[in-house]
């Protein structure tokens, strides 16, 4: 063997060696950052390693990539009846603006892996775009004619996308309010134990059902503690016992709260049922479906979400760029990370579970806020029910659904929703319990939203008062 | 030799008749009128026969409004049916597009934009009873645009327009000209 087959063995060994790993990189790793052209928005860096689910095929075009925008945010944009749909825009009439900017597609306004130019809201082009088609309105709107094209998306003036609460008609049929309601609560949930969707149980201790060779699997100690938690707890009471969640007996039958049946028995437990040690979502998504639903589309669950086209590990926010507690900095997302293994008390997931995790301005100055001490004063029972403004009460809001057709309302884990651009929390947050003017002003005020709204707005938003100017203008003759 | 020269030139003039590859088929005007008449109906019904009637002209079971989601048993007000319909077809068939427009439009993005609107509105209004025929090039496209008379049937109509505070026209009356239908077919 002469010194250059030496080589041409190295060579090709060196060949199968690249490809094989660019195969497993390609293939099988979950991390895949190798081959990343650039870092992903702060809206979609939970998925960037599930490639696929943006880059639907091989050679994925601008409708690929459209379709893949829509299939995850299609539903919020119909929801808040989306101020410039891809409709718009697709008359031939529009031609000539769609050359300039292409605005059927989401991508030309947001594009990914670009984060040195990307702004808010992950745009990615310059924030004057609005001047390609209104470019005159200052002739139709004389208040707006000093006013720079890169200001018109400014808090409490207008948004691309949703304008459901900063539209003229609805400026004026909400001025002058206070700046707190009357009666300032946030919507009540429905009772659904009077409604007879849940059965009202209360298991105690006594009514545990657990294999008999449970000693096996957990200590004697953590067993009681689990169990201590779990009497009183909301499942207890609802009839919940240890094998529904701790078993793989409920798998095939998905049901809702509404249909929700204790079927714990021992008998299912010889018949070969398979004993879960640490329940995941899929578990909880049995009963809670709508709460697992909106999770898998918000920030927290969406890397683990079923639609996903390839499931990634739970997120940790050590793969942020927001400020997290550094003991938190590993701790992978799940239901249990907010509600507990076994108490499930929505009152310390509506904050406990927040604030044992972010450790930003906003969430470390939480505590000192008049929503803080107005939430102690409801956990208390010294105000009734909705009076108190907990981290969820914003983040994850109550929302209105239709269920088998009546009319629930049940907490939304999709904080993406109402988050960004933050007039999105006008309607279904803020105006619970305070005017429209006040809120414009509020959440247009950055140092106001830092300290998490200590003091007053220090600016006043004109909107209203231009809107109410303009309604009130002699008409034309 | 002579006679093969005949039979050649025979079959030949034979054959290129059976390749004649004449297009039939609609012709667009027919296309686009008959259009306009489907659409026409659809929204002179909606017009007198749901929003008169069940308005706040009719029984006022029904609240027509321009932000009709917003308000408890609110329904779209004609125009803006009419152009869920146009936005809708836009969604599911990319062989017509069409628009409602007008020279005095309450929402400035209803104004003519191309020449051909431009024209085709003012002749709709200076001919009343007629309609616009014309081709245009719109991104690379030529299209057979058409453009209705969109006129005032209900008083409705006429009151909505003549009070609304972004409306440039105060003055409208009924059965006048308020605008047209735009419609357009990629010629190819």
């Amino acid at each position: 063997m002469t010194i250059k087959h030496y080589f041409w063995c190295i060579w090709l060994l060196a060949t199968i060696t690249l490809l094989s790993c660019l195969a497993y990189t390609i293939f099988l790793s979950e991390d895949k950052s190798v081959l990343l052209i650039g870092k992903a928005s702060h809206g979609h860096y939970q998925i960037e390693m599930s490639c696929v689910s943006c880059h639907t095929d091989s050679f994925s075009g601008e409708e690929d990539f459209q379709s893949a925008c829509v299939n995850c945010h299609g539903k919020e944009l119909k929801l808040v009846d989306d101020t410039h749909p891809k409709r718009k825009f697709t008359d031939p009439r529009n031609a000539d603006r769609t050359k300039i900017l292409d605005a059927r597609y989401c991508v030309t306004c947001h594009t990914e892996h670009q984060a040195e130019y990307t702004l808010g809201m992950g745009l990615t082009i310059p924030q004057d775009f609005c001047i390609h088609c209104h470019q005159d309105i200052a002739e139709e709107r004389p208040s707006h004619k000093d006013i720079e094209y890169n200001s018109c998306a400014n808090a409490g003036c207008h948004n691309f996308h949703d304008n459901s609460s900063l539209y003229q008609d609805f400026l004026v049929r909400h001025a002058n309010e206070p700046v707190l309601n009357a009666i300032a609560r946030l919507s009540d949930m429905k009772d659904i134990k009077s409604k007879g969707y849940v059965p009202d149980m209360n298991l105690s201790l006594s009514d545990q059902i657990l294999p008999l060779d449970i000693e096996a699997t957990i200590d004697s100690l953590s067993l009681a503690k689990a169990a201590h938690e779990w009497e009183g707890s909301a499942h207890a009471n609802a009839g919940i016992n240890c094998l529904d969640c701790h078993s793989n007996q409920n798998e095939d039958s998905k049901k809702t709260e509404a249909d929700s049946q204790v079927i714990s028995d021992l008998d299912q437990i010889k018949s070969g049922s398979t004993w879960i040690a640490k329940p995941d979502h899929l578990v909880c998504s049995r009963c809670h479906e709508y709460q697992t639903e909106t999770y898998y589309e918000g920030k927290h669950g969406m890397r683990i979400s079923p639609y996903l086209q390839l499931p990634l590990s739970p997120l940790r926010p050590s793969m942020s760029d927001l400020p997290f507690k550094a003991d938190s900095l590993n701790r992978e997302h799940g239901c249990n990370t907010c509600h507990g293994a076994h108490g499930y008390e929505t009152e310390e997931a509506a904050v406990g579970g927040c604030l044992s995790c972010h450790d930003d301005d906003h969430s470390t100055h939480y505590k000192g806020s008049i929503h803080f001490a107005l939430w102690q004063k409801e956990i208390s029972g010294e105000l009734p029910p909705g009076s108190g403004v907990s981290c969820a009460s914003c983040h994850m809001p109550r929302e209105e659904i239709i269920h088998k057709g009546e009319k629930m309302v049940q907490v939304t884990h999709n904080q993406n929703t109402y988050f960004q651009p933050n007039e999105k929390m006008i309607r279904p947050v803020c105006m619970q319990c305070h005017g429209l003017s006040f809120a414009l002003d509020a959440l247009a005020d950055k140092t106001l939203i830092e300290n998490n709204f200590k003091g007053k707005p220090a600016h006043h938003i004109p909107s209203i008062d231009w809107a109410i100017k303009r309604d009130q203008k002699p008409r034309k003759e | 030799m002579k006679n093969f020269g005949i039979v050649f030139s025979a079959l030949l003039i034979f054959l290129q008749g059976c390749g004649d590859n004449k297009q039939v088929g609609i012709e667009p005007q027919v296309y686009t009128d008959s259009l306009f008449a489907v659409m026409n109906a659809d929204r002179v019904n909606y017009t007198t026969l749901v929003v008169k009637r069940l308005g706040a002209e009719g029984t006022g079971a029904i609240k027509p409004d321009e932000h009709w989601k917003d308000v408890e048993n609110g329904i779209p007000l004609p125009a803006q049916m009419f152009r869920a319909g146009a936005e809708r077809v836009s969604e599911t068939n990319d062989s017509f597009t069409y628009s409602l427009q007008s020279l005095w439009p309450i929402n400035s993005q209803n104004a003519p934009r191309t020449d051909a609107e431009k024209e085709g509105l003012k002749f709709i209004i200076d001919n009343p009873g007629k309609n616009f025929y014309t081709e245009e090039d719109l991104g690379g496209v030529t299209y057979y645009t058409a453009v209705y008379p969109d006129v005032a049937v209900s008083v409705a109509c006429v009151a909505c327009h003549n009070a609304h505070n972004d409306s440039p026209r105060t003055d409208f009356k009924i059965d006048e000209v308020m605008g047209g239908v735009v419609i357009r077919v990629p010629l190819k």
